[in-house]
């Protein structure tokens, strides 16, 4: 522990490191201010994706293997993005079930990974650090803003489905709807919150995706919604470069809501990186600018 | 009573009988459930994961066609079949099965599958985005967003689709021009060798 800040390994992904490094900094930043620091994993390699675990599923699990193995073991590893951490939570079980495959694989990255492992996502760390301020723990938060009843369309996208093996662990709708709330959203209830955004099939067949996409957007715009929060960058993306409706609303990541909220400042270029640029409406909601 | 049958006959669209093909394979069903670790035989065909699919739209047979022709062993017909492409893994039929199935683990072993017995894929660009990012994967450790791109669009020929899309990721930064690498790409070398290469 440092300045009293609590430790927890952070596994980024592929998509925060670059094309969502707004995402990354925000989520930084946001944690910082709820009394954590992300340590991030020393080395990480792709968890595979959506293609390994397509086309080979040894090669998903030998990839997945090597992240387990480089988390250290006094800490609990959160993984942001939702696929990575579905495919991680994936081979985690696969490894504490079949020790002959997580011997194999700690000989092969010449690693040792702890069975033990607590992996969680990003809505059970939320959910972790209101327990201890509920407790008394750690300080209340201190909003530095309010969203000012700014009408919020929480979209997950297909986070939370998961397959029976591993359904215990599925990010929660809850934890981000509840803290949202606090932050002075105003949550709108659609029918589109759950669904999937088409992920890889955005490159190989657009004219699939972008109906889909459409629908998503056209769905939170009925019930009223000023924008979009999600908590998956590739949803982010997906959503932004494949619709083609006139009056598309801004798709912000959670964590630039909540940085904002909790103080930050500077948003750097975390916006200015939006195809969608949602600087309009924060500027309309005094979202933005030094009022803090 | 009888012209009443009659009527009905008449009025109802002839349904086909169930064709089984000849070629059916005996153990396909057990191939799958050990590969999978899915019980493809507890399916009762309630069609809940096609009716939440997201893509069944554009699938020709969907997830419970995938699930029912697994279990009445019509092995090339699901190998040529385009679904096993279009499934993105989103597991939204997952979660959502009542015999708790998991339908995507089904699609990924099918999938392999039809490699590992050279069909030709029904959606050949899904198969080529897969393989530039696993190329990606065993050249650097992580996906490498532009040039998995650039790739895709020299193996496919389509330099001119998606330019607008392109040109607007990179003005915003989006596309990193440097990979973002491991310290030793090499040592994922040995992962990289099935055959899903071309």
């Amino acid at each position: 522990m440092s300045d009293g800040l609590i430790q927890v390994s952070y596994f980024p992904g592929c998509s925060l490191a670059t094309s969502a490094r707004e995402s990354n900094e925000s989520l930084i930043r946001a944690c910082g201010y709820m009394g954590l620091e992300l340590v991030e994993l020393e080395d990480w390699n792709c968890c595979g994706s959506s293609s390994a675990h397509s086309l080979d599923h040894d090669l998903a699990l030998g990839l997945a293997a090597r992240n387990l193995g480089l988390a250290p073991k006094d800490r609990p590893l959160m993984i942001m993005c939702p696929s990575c951490y579905r495919n991680q939570i994936g081979a985690l079980t696969r490894l504490q079930a079949d020790g002959v495959a997580r011997r194999h694989w700690e000989r092969r990255w010449g690693l040792e990974i702890d069975p033990g492992l607590q992996i969680v996502s990003f809505m059970e760390l939320m959910k972790f650090m209101e327990r201890l301020r509920a407790m008394g723990t750690m300080p209340e938060l201190d909003l530095k803003r309010g969203l000012g009843g700014l009408k919020v369309a929480l979209y997950m996208g297909c986070m939370s489905m998961f397959p029976p093996s591993i359904r215990p662990k599925r990010p929660s709708a809850d934890v981000l709807i509840h803290q949202l709330k606090e932050f002075g959203a105003e949550m709108v209830t659609w029918p589109h919150q759950d669904r999937c955004c088409g992920t890889f099939l955005s490159v190989a067949r657009p004219d699939i995706v972008t109906p889909m996409v459409n629908d998503i957007m056209n769905s939170a715009l009925n019930v009223g919604a000023d924008c979009l929060v999600t908590a998956c960058a590739m949803c982010q993306l997906n959503l932004e470069i494949r619709a083609t409706i006139d009056k598309k609303p801004p798709i912000l990541h959670f964590t630039e809501v909540a940085a904002l909220v909790l103080g930050a400042r500077d948003s750097g270029d975390w916006f200015a990186r939006h195809l969608v640029d949602p600087r309009p409406m924060l500027k309309a909601k005094g979202l933005t600018g030094d009022r803090a | 009573m009888r012209s009443m049958t009659r009527m009905v006959e008449e009025e109802t669209p002839a349904v086909a009988p169930l064709h089984i093909p000849a070629e059916t394979d005996p153990f396909l069903a057990d191939e799958v459930t050990a590969r999978s670790g899915v019980n493809t035989r507890t399916c009762f065909s309630c069609l809940t994961c096609s009716g939440g699919c997201p893509f069944y739209k554009a699938m020709d047979m969907g997830p419970h066609g995938v699930m029912r022709r697994v279990n009445y062993g019509l092995k090339t017909e699901l190998l040529t079949s385009n679904t096993i492409w279009l499934c993105v893994g989103c597991h939204t039929c997952s979660a959502a099965c009542p015999m708790a199935i998991d339908v995507s683990a089904v699609m990924d072993v099918l999938r392999q599958m039809s490699l590992e017995e050279g069909i030709a894929p029904a959606e050949p660009t899904v198969l080529d985005f897969h393989r530039e990012v696993l190329g990606s994967i065993e050249r650097y450790g992580r996906t490498h967003k532009l040039e998995i791109m650039l790739r895709y669009k020299i193996r496919r020929f389509s330099f001119l689709e998606d330019m607008d899309v392109g040109l607007k990721m990179l003005a915003k930064r989006k596309l990193d021009l440097k990979p973002s690498k491991i310290k030793r790409p090499r040592i994922l070398a040995s992962l990289f060798k099935k055959g899903w290469r071309r």
